[in-house]
């Protein structure tokens, strides 16, 4: 358990992956680890842990291409009361308007566009670069389901 | 590329004639691992001829949208061979996400395995 010091500290990494998503295990067990140490509620961790996964395996696939010399890089905070991550692919980005409503009857058997639309419910705020290759979002803690 | 063998990914339980399939991992985000589970349901209905079949998630902790790709599949093959798939024991969390999605309107989910059986 830690202790009263380490729960009100923040904590920050920045990370540069290749794009191959085998490498999104080790900053998956990064930001488990640094949730665990605030005592993040199981809720609030599943639906980090969940944006997390769709973001970086977004950026790795779609951004990337999965070109293993282009790179993704992650910048995360954490602190007792949030989660912020900085995801930024090094491809040519995307206008997350066009991407088409996954919920739709004829677009509910396609496989895109689903992650995006699980960032956007697990994450309190989600907000695209201009270009589109960059992603911030943000989950508060302990706030009342809508 | 290594050639690694192809590890079981899932488990078949055969109920009649109703192949009651349980998943291995508690995690199904790796993408290998996704490309393995979704050959081997592939495989269920290509290769075994089954057009009945339960997808039982009770050991299922954490699923991402590459997953859900496959279990789509899957039924789309089911429905194409006549048959049909059920999902059961999904815990609350991962039925969200299938709610979120709307493929709850698109794929039957049901709480037991029972009730599942039931719907064959």
């Amino acid at each position: 358990m830690a202790n009263e010091s380490e729960i009100g500290r923040e904590h920050d990494f920045h990370i540069v992956i290749p794009s191959d998503p085998m490498e999104v295990r080790a900053v998956q067990d990064r930001i488990e680890n640094l949730l665990a140490l605030h005592e993040v509620p199981s809720r609030d961790s599943f639906c980090v842990k969940l944006g997390m996964e769709e973001v970086l395996v977004n950026a790795i696939k779609h951004g990337n291409q999965m070109d293993r010399s282009k790179t993704v890089t992650v910048s995360v905070r954490i602190t007792a009361m949030e989660f912020e991550a900085k995801v930024t692919d090094q491809g040519p980005g995307f206008d997350p308007d066009d991407i088409p409503d996954p919920t739709d009857i004829e677009n509910l058997e396609r496989p895109c566009g689903r992650g995006l639309m699980l960032i956007r419910h697990y994450m309190h705020e989600v907000a695209h670069n201009e270009t589109g290759n960059s992603v911030l979002m943000r989950r508060k803690f302990n706030q009342p389901e809508e | 590329m290594s050639a690694q063998p192809r590890r079981r990914r899932i488990e078949v339980e055969e109920k009649g004639d109703i192949a009651v399939v349980g998943f291995i991992d508690k995690k199904i985000l790796d993408e290998q691992n996704i490309q393995v589970i979704g050959e081997q349901l592939s495989e269920l209905v290509d290769a075994e001829k089954r057009t009945k079949v339960i997808l039982n998630f009770s050991n299922v902790e954490y699923l991402s949208s590459a997953a859900l790709g496959k279990i789509i599949a899957l039924n789309s093959k089911l429905k194409k061979a006549n048959g049909k798939l059920v999902l059961c024991n999904i815990r609350a969390d991962i039925k969200e996400v299938f709610t979120i999605t709307k493929l709850d309107k698109l794929i039957i989910i049901v709480n037991s395995e029972d009730d599942a059986i039931a719907k064959f």
